[in-house]
């Protein structure tokens, strides 16, 4: 059973919390699963397309209370 | 299909730096061959332990700092390291400044020189601030 990782990067700007869900992406195993939080209205919308170009799984994107959660399955 | 990103950076101005820093990193992290050559006032900042905040060009940089944003020298490191971005040093702004590769950050390669820059930027896209 894959673990699910949470990468909090509220408060930071573009391209913080893509940044540091890279850095987590690293350590993690495929198929992992990850969330990432982030309150940058930018890195929600940029987050997604940077896991369409390198090929990770999107598995849901909301948003609650100003703060943008990204579901993703890491592939490879 | 990766593209090949050649960055000059010579600005020593925050918003210069920061905007250099957010496409090395982004680029190199997506996939992209990014080569950064450093020179004129940029070199400064990226000897070992440089700290201080570079100057604001406007209010924008201003509010840089306040905002939470990534400082620039953290995105540079996390291109070179995240995303193998070859960070260099212009040979010439080495010679200039009067530093070796000891007194530059680690993730700053070897001095390179123009002939050598404009080899590897052909053919690809080139930046500059």
């Amino acid at each position: 059973m894959a673990e699910k990782i949470v990468v909090d990067a509220r408060g930071s700007f573009c391209p913080g919390p893509l940044m540091e869900l890279i850095a987590r992406l690293k350590f993690a195993q495929v198929g992992d699963e990850l969330e990432v939080l982030s309150t940058d209205k930018g890195s929600s919308a940029d987050i997604p397309e940077w896991l369409n170009k390198v090929g990770h799984q999107i598995l849901g994107t909301r948003e609650e209370a100003g703060v943008f959660h990204i579901a993703l399955k890491k592939m490879k | 299909m990766s593209n090949k990103i050649s960055i000059v950076v010579v600005s020593g101005e925050r918003e210069r730096l920061q905007m250099a820093g957010m496409i090395a990193s982004v680029g190199a992290v997506s996939g992209d061959e990014v080569t950064v050559f450093l020179s004129m006032n940029a070199l400064h900042y990226f000897r070992k332990g440089a700290a201080e905040p570079a100057p604001p060009e406007g209010a924008f940089g201003k509010l840089l700092e306040q905002k939470k944003a990534p400082a620039f020298k953290q995105l540079f490191q996390s291109a070179a390291e995240l995303g193998d971005a070859k960070i260099r040093p212009c040979s010439m702004a080495v010679d200039v400044l009067g530093v070796g590769a000891q007194d530059l950050e680690p993730w700053v390669g070897e001095p390179m020189g123009l002939t050598k820059f404009l080899s590897e930027a052909h053919g690809g896209q080139v930046w500059s601030f």
